[in-house]
């Protein structure tokens, strides 16, 4: 299995997200995946590369411990360290030039401003994608994420697009109360695709100490945990947007991707599951394959948004 | 728990060859060595075992009764042997991860990731070799240990350890050819002062060329002042909470000084050894 086309054993894997077409839907989430995982499988055989979020500017991250883990997950706090704009420019984008799987950027930034301008900077040959970050607190509402809130989304989201154009697509956070408006809004200001979702907002402590285990107190929390949340959330906006959703949160086997598939994703980011075992993504596709063929399946149009659910029965 | 198959088959593209790899080990045997350490000993695949002292690996840990440790825990490696397909782990059980790792019985079936990080080195013009360690930090040295009596290195290992009955690993350094000297609690000649001293000593009755270490802050700040005062240089292993271990998620950075600049590194990635001189 050392390249997987998008056809194999006479199934079409391939996944369309707006005008990028991927081999297939399985791509790592932004920060669980670097040029390090290069070491343990060809990373060629992924549907996309989505890198850790990029910042203008250069910053060191949180302090230690940067993560703990939990029953079915872990948090994190880790940051995002960045090395800046300029280290992505000449060297991040001349490494990935090396493979052959698309290259998706993700940026985040604290203000509108800061936000627009790196979209323009990062626009450029060899990204395929821009993912934008708006689940990272904006300093001009008070700390709170940009994608807590409608207005604070579609305002970000049209910044973004009026300074790129190449495909958008923005990453939501679960910690929102109205999902389903924000990622209206998102689609509203000109989003491509939404990425759904993110970590959601948790904290654990040390009883012997008497202290948070993370250095930064509060942290995201991902894993297996929180798969229900997402996929609940993948759903809520499949069915309101017009624009693909890409599922992401507690994904570590083939029937959880299958889940997501069926709730109206079409396609899915791993995240947590690549730090208990890096190899999944690549064991994914081919469970994934191997489910087509045995159920006869040609196409992933065949399964995503193929939920057949009641109307009712919403919790609000 | 996970839900991971007994074997990984990686698909790795003509001509690269994994530095590491996801593998399953069959437990040969998990046996409580003195009061307070076990030793885990794998049957473990080739592919695994290119292994540099120092190295580590990350372990996916049973789940013991009424836990549920989620990521895996990062271990140096206590012994590797190719030609016998042995992989050996040397842990004192903490929590809940090494809970776990008791659990495992002869014959059960292991997943583990690596090796991983750079190892020690040691370089031609370090001939005297000072091991100095305490605890659990001694297995880490094993390996460093087997090495310099392959590479024909003098040794002097000083083994630290609460009570003279539990410093680790006294007869295998030993057994590598080291000289060993046993500090303790009880009587005093583990406190830095007296460590200093006994050090020095040393030093001035027979050149030290480099000092190796794992762990310990204690130690790490008297062989750094040691070190700056003798002109000896040296490595240390050193530890931080990590995720991935691959370096992709940068959970594990640890601050050093390099010149007149802190600068932060991935234990997993950049380590887990670094020049004593740097550490913090």
């Amino acid at each position: 299995m050392k390249d997987l086309p998008a056809f194999e054993h006479g199934v079409d894997l391939s996944a369309r997200i707006g005008a990028l077409t991927f081999k297939n839907p399985i791509m790592p989430a932004s920060g669980t995946f670097s040029e390090d995982l290069a070491d343990v499988f060809d990373l060629d055989v992924l549907g996309a590369h989505v890198l850790k979020t990029i910042m203008h500017g250069t910053r060191a991250g949180n302090p230690t411990p940067r993560v703990c883990d939990l029953q079915s997950g872990m948090l994190n706090a880790i940051g995002i360290p960045s090395k800046g704009i300029e280290y992505f420019r000449d060297e991040m984008l001349p490494f990935w030039a090396g493979f052959k799987a698309p290259l998706v950027v993700s940026i985040s930034a604290h203000s509108f401003d800061e936000f627009a301008r790196l979209a323009g900077e990062v626009s450029l040959a060899g990204v395929a994608a821009i993912e934008a970050n708006i689940s990272c607190p904006n300093i001009e509402a008070d700390g709170n994420a940009f994608a807590m809130r409608p207005d604070t989304t579609h305002e970000v989201v049209t910044r973004l697009r009026a300074e790129t154009d190449l495909p958008l697509w923005a990453k939501l956070t679960p910690n929102t109360g109205e999902p389903v408006e924000v990622a209206l809004a998102a689609e509203a200001a000109g989003a491509d695709a939404l990425v759904v979702a993110n970590t959601l907002l948790g904290m654990s402590i040390d009883i012997g100490k008497r202290r948070p285990r993370l250095g930064n107190v509060m942290g995201g929390m991902s894993g297996p945990a929180i798969k229900p949340i997402a996929l609940r959330m993948t759903y809520q906006c499949a069915k309101a947007v017009t624009i693909p959703v890409i599922g992401c949160g507690g994904i570590s086997t083939r029937d959880d991707v299958l889940e997501f598939l069926i709730a109206g994703a079409s396609a899915v980011q791993i995240g947590t599951a690549t730090f208990q075992s890096p190899t999944v993504m690549a064991r994914l596709i081919t469970e994934l394959r191997d489910w087509m063929v045995e159920h006869s399946i040609n196409s992933l149009d065949e399964v995503i948004g193929s939920i057949s659910a009641p109307e009712i029965g919403v919790i609000e | 728990m996970t839900h991971l198959p007994n074997v990984m088959t990686v698909p790795v593209s003509q001509g690269l060859r994994p530095r590491c790899s996801e593998a399953t080990c069959r437990v040969v045997s998990n046996t409580l060595v003195n009061g307070e350490y076990r030793l885990l000993t794998l049957d473990a695949p080739e592919q695994i075992l290119d292994c540099q002292p120092g190295q580590f690996f990350q372990l996916l840990c049973p789940e013991p009764q009424g836990e549920h440790p989620f990521l895996r825990r990062p271990m140096s490696i206590y012994g590797y042997d190719k030609v016998a397909g042995r992989l050996e782990f040397l842990y004192k059980v903490t929590g809940a991860g090494t809970r776990g790792l008791a659990t495992l019985e002869a014959g059960d079936a292991f997943n583990v990731l690596g090796p991983l990080g750079q190892g020690f080195s040691m370089p031609d013009d370090w001939q005297h070799l000072m091991l100095v360690a305490r605890g659990v930090g001694l297995a880490t040295l094993a390996p460093l240990a087997r090495m310099a009596q392959e590479k024909g290195r003098k040794m002097t290992a000083i083994c630290s350890a609460r009570r003279p009955e539990l410093a680790m690993s006294v007869d295998l350094f030993k057994s590598f050819g080291a000289e060993v000297i046993v500090v303790h609690d009880q009587d005093g000649s583990s406190t830095p002062e007296a460590l200093r001293t006994l050090i020095e000593d040393r030093i001035e009755t027979s050149q030290v060329d480099a000092f190796y270490t794992c762990g310990s802050s204690r130690l790490l700040r008297l062989l750094q002042s040691l070190g700056a005062s003798h002109g000896i240089p040296g490595e240390i292993a050193m530890e931080q909470q990590m995720a991935c271990g691959l370096g992709m998620c940068q959970a594990c950075v640890r601050s050093f000084r390099v010149g007149d600049q802190i600068i932060q590194r991935r234990v997993c990635r950049e380590g887990p050894v670094f020049p004593i001189s740097e550490a913090m």
